[in-house]
């Protein structure tokens, strides 16, 4: 093994750094952070915004998705420096002024969660799905969820509180109109 | 005092903070400033070293220390961890080392310790530690190492086997002996990893000013961790908290105490630094303890009309390395293989072995799905035998509801007689086999065959021991708020422990549910606890806590009494306060008020300073109660699934699935159902998908999520779920546990339903799990020997 032959003065952390900008839940940050950093760290040890969670780190279970200029996103495929200047859209933005949004309080009606480790990841994903598609079938969500692993509660609840969630918003919607 | 919450399907309160992103698992804890550490691990599933040089790592900018096991001090070298569960069928009682002694034993034993400013900086230092690895021989297959010239999977070790069990009904082999038929078959099963979506974690930090070791992490066991922390660091449990805060998952391997939660609680006195360490999925897979390996043979005796006279079995099973948590899955596997059937002859040998794989620990249903799975697979076996349906040779078999209690004729891993308590087992399969229209199914069958398609409908049942000891213990106090304190050490994963005790604790106290304040696994909130596994809590903390509760309504409305000069009967508890039901009762004027806040209640029970105390009992509201269960509760479940198989690809589609449960009295029934439905998840996962593999060095080969396949979203059904209450008489409340009963018979059922689907090819199914490329194989080879047999015949 070479390693050894390495003289100690040698030995260096080449981390370098970059100032990041982006904008999160609507408040914009100016960071300074390893170019290595990914977004899901860079939102969970630099922002602070640990609602955001990494289950595999390899983009298969889909828990630190997250919103980026309105589209869902693996923040663990990320690197920080590469959502300079974008907009992105956490679990800790989905509720405005404290109260949850439809699809969030369905989560909690039909017992959609359990841990709640993964949580952020699906709500992040069915918020995307259902801005577009506001009336899907059970098929359709089962699809729009195939990027999102949940290990306690068997998704059925899931997808029910993402049907009801759409229903709930059509309502609303018609109502403003 | 009437129920209104329990029973009834309440909203979580857990659920807030988890949807709004404000949850506190383990790693979303971390103090400023905070040094994270990171381990290198053995690559090799069996080495030993004289060299290790960490010179280069620890003069990485960033990095803060360096430990190897030579640098650890004498304490955390001269012994391994605690034996938790100890039993005298052990030969081999070898827990965990804090760090690993020049040997390494599987790959993914940690090596060394490497503490710097962040996990990046920490594994590039791993990089650079240089150890002069000699890769040693294997003991790989848990049948090969069994053997007496296997490689020993530790060198101090002479052979690999950590323990011989012996289980006994009547005569087996006289029974098989004098029977009229018998079969054999021989099964293997993999169970995998536990995978939940949060690894383990811990953080900890020593607080000078109070000389107290704080830990947090992601356990299942709290106190455990506090009895193996402060067996190996020699603390006393007033220097020591641990806190297990929202946990993601747990599912049996949470439930050991790990070398990192020790290294890193050490770490952080030594260093006198907070330190953190997360798991990622890789170490989740080679680091995080498994349930493996089980080959078993099996022979059962049986008459004319399919009573089964007899079962004997021949068991090896791979526990991996280490054995930390004893023997408990395969004695659980042992007991549990009767099930709901009369069983009057049973042998069950085992061999447990030693292997240079990850260790073994529970896994959600903790070596009861095997055990299931070989007794079910019998079942089936001798309908086809005799040419009778499945699930009339399993009722003919059942224990009669008017047979409870039963005694099995089985000692329980809690050390008490196997003795089901109640339950209507052949009541619960007819719930589930009508549910699954299963009279008519054959109809569907010859339908689809004509199309085709190939379906298949299976069956498996459980009966489970659940709630097992030793006690889980509550507080319930008044809280200067005049709210009510529930404090427990049963610490939860998900099971939304706190909503049911919550609902417990607000019927037995009868008070609102926003009035209860649940806090859990924290060692210095509460004084003792035993963990979550078994399916226990709901049992044991839920029997605590309404015991608690309303030892504190009669303590509250007697004080309520002596204050108001009236009899408690006459008054009522209610949010925040106690209040006179009758107002014309209490005298006007003689100063006797007619209701008062529990906050002003709690300050007269606490007293005036320098004054005699008024009232009777204790200072302050409060009153505490250890459930400690005489033995296990036994919940029981069928399920029916009716699936299709894809012969040209052997892709698997689960159509429809049944579950017919009975855990006794129901607390919330969303969240019963949710257990179920997470559980059949499980077992779809243990059937069709999930396989930790080794090579032939014993190298782990499935370490991420795209080669260890988890059940996805597509994978998984709504399972049908129809309930009956069998309320057990060994607790308060008639509650069995259900947290495993959803997972247990799943590979059983779907394994016997794709047997049934293929029935056109005579395929014979005893593996499990069982993925599209077997059953593509098996197809392939079913048609080459009819081929052959044709052209014999022609």
């Amino acid at each position: 093994m070479a390693t050894t032959e390495i003289p100690l003065s040698k030995i260096e952390n080449r981390e370098t750094t970059r100032v990041v900008t982006l904008t999160v839940n609507g408040v914009r940050h100016s960071v300074e952070t390893t170019t290595r950093t990914t977004l899901a760290d860079f939102l969970r040890e630099e922002l602070r915004l640990t609602g955001t969670h990494i289950g595999c780190a390899h983009g298969v279970c889909g828990a630190c998705t997250v919103m980026m200029d309105g589209q869902s996103i693996r923040s663990c495929l990320m690197f920080s420096v590469q959502a300079h200047g974008h907009d992105i859209l956490t679990v800790e933005g989905l509720s405005k002024e404290g109260e949850l949004s439809p699809l969030q309080a369905c989560f909690r009606a039909h017992h959609a969660l359990q841990c709640g480790y993964c949580t952020p990841g699906f709500l992040i994903t069915l918020t995307d799905f259902l801005s577009h598609n506001p009336d899907p079938t059970e098929e359709e969500v089962r699809q729009a969820l195939t990027g999102n692993l949940c290990r306690c509660t068997g998704y059925t609840n899931i997808i029910e509180a993402a049907l009801d969630a759409a229903k709930r918003m059509r309502t609303n919607s018609e109502a403003a109109a | 005092m009437k129920n209104r919450f329990v029973g009834a399907p309440v909203e979580r309160v857990e659920d807030l903070r988890l949807i709004t992103g404000k949850g506190r698992f383990t790693g979303d804890l971390r103090p400023d400033g905070s040094w994270t550490a990171h381990f290198l691990r053995s690559p090799y599933a069996h080495a030993r070293w004289s060299k290790l040089d960490a010179s280069s790592a620890k003069a990485m900018p960033g990095v803060h220390a360096v430990f190897s096991f030579d640098d650890l001090p004498a304490y955390l070298r001269d012994k391994p961890f605690p034996l938790l569960v100890p039993n005298p069928a052990i030969r081999q009682p070898l827990t965990f080392t804090t760090l690993a002694n020049h040997e390494a034993c599987y790959a993914g034993e940690p090596v060394a310790v490497i503490v710097a400013d962040s996990r990046d900086i920490a594994e590039d230092a791993a990089e650079l530690i240089f150890v002069d690895y000699e890769v040693l021989r294997v003991a790989n297959d848990c049948r090969d190492a069994a053997k007496p010239d296997a490689p020993p999977a530790h060198l101090s070790s002479k052979d690999n086997v950590g323990a011989v069990m012996t289980f006994n009904i009547g005569d087996a082999d006289k029974a098989i002996a004098e029977a009229p038929h018998k079969l054999h078959d021989s099964y293997f099963q993999h169970r995998g990893c536990g995978h939940a979506m949060e690894g383990r974690a811990v953080l900890a930090m020593h607080d000078p000013l109070n000389d107290r070791l704080s830990i947090w992490s992601a356990a299942q066991a709290p106190y455990m961790v506090r009895t193996v922390i402060g067996a190996m660091l020699r603390l006393d449990d007033t220097k020591l908290r641990v806190v297990a805060p929202d946990v993601g998952g747990g599912f049996g391997p949470k439930g050991i105490v790990y070398h990192e939660e020790v290294v890193v609680a050490w770490l952080a006195m030594a260093l006198n630094h907070s330190v953190t360490w997360s798991e990622d999925r890789h170490e989740q897979s080679t680091a995080t303890c498994q349930e493996r390996d089980e080959y078993a043979e099996a022979d059962v005796a049986f008459d004319d009309d399919g009573r089964v006279l007899a079962v004997k079995v021949l068991v090896i099973q791979d526990t991996g390395a280490y054995m930390p948590f004893g023997i408990i899955t395969e004695w659980v596997g042992a007991t549990t293989l009767p099930g709901p059937y009369v069983l009057p002859n049973y042998r069950m040998d085992m061999t447990i072995a030693l292997t240079n794989k990850v260790p073994c620990s529970p896994l959600r249903g903790n070596g009861r799905p095997q055990a299931v799975f070989v007794m079910e697979r019998l079942m089936d076996r001798i309908a086809q035998y005799l040419g009778k349906d499945r699930t009339a040779v399993r009722e003919l078999n059942m224990i009669k509801p008017e047979q409870m209690p039963y005694k099995v004729g089985l000692t329980g891993r809690d050390n008490s007689p196997v003795t089901y308590d109640s339950g209507d087992y052949p009541g619960c399969q007819r719930m589930a086999v009508d549910q699954a229209d299963y009279s008519t199914f054959e109809e569907r069958q010859q339908q689809a065959r004509k199309e085709g398609r190939y379906l298949g409908i299976g069956i498996g049942n459980v009966v489970e021991a659940t709630g097992l000891g030793p006690h889980e213990g509550a507080t319930v106090r008044v809280l200067s708020s005049g709210k009510i304190g529930v404090f427990t050490g049963a610490a939860a994963q998900g099971q939304g422990h706190a909503t049911v005790l919550t609902q417990v604790a607000a019927d037995a106290f009868g008070t609102e549910i926003d009035q209860i304040e649940v806090f859990a696994a924290d060692t210095a909130l509460f004084p003792n606890g035993v963990g979550t596994f078994a399916s226990r809590v709901a049992v044991n903390a839920g029997s605590s806590v309404h015991n608690a509760s309303a030892k504190l309504r009669d303590l509250v409305l007697q004080m309520a009494a002596d204050q108001m000069g009236i009899p408690s009967e006459e008054i009522a508890i209610m949010p925040g306060k106690v209040k006179v039901k009758d107002e014309a009762l209490v005298r006007i004027g003689e100063g006797k008020p007619i209701e008062i806040p529990l906050s002003q209640l709690l300050l007269m029970s606490n007293g005036v300073p320098g004054y005699t105390a008024s009232g009777q009992g204790n200072p302050g509201l409060s009153a505490t109660d250890y459930f400690r269960p005489t033995q296990a509760t036994y919940s029981n479940a069928t399920h029916v699934v009716e699936l299709e198989v894809d012969v040209e690809t052997g892709l698997v589609q689960l159509l429809r699935y049944i579950v017919g449960h009975d855990c006794g009295r129901v607390l919330n029934p969303l969240i019963v159902c949710g257990q179920i439905q997470g559980g059949v998840a499980h077992g779809i996962g243990n059937a069709l998908y999930e396989y930790m593999d080794y090579d032939e060095h014993a190298q782990p080969q499935t370490n991420t999520l795209e080669e260890y396949l988890l059940p996805g979203v597509l994978d998984v059904p709504k399972v049908e779920i129809v309930q009956m209450e069998s309320p057990t008489p060994l607790n308060p409340l008639g509650i069995k546990g259900a947290g495993e009963s959803g997972t247990i018979p799943a590979a059983a059922a779907i394994i016997s339903a794709i047997e049934n689907a293929l029935q056109p090819f005579d395929i014979k199914i005893s593996r499990c799990p069982l993925q599209a490329e077997h059953i593509v194989e098996m197809i392939a080879r079913s048609k080459v020997r009819s081929q052959e047999e044709s052209l014999v015949k022609a």
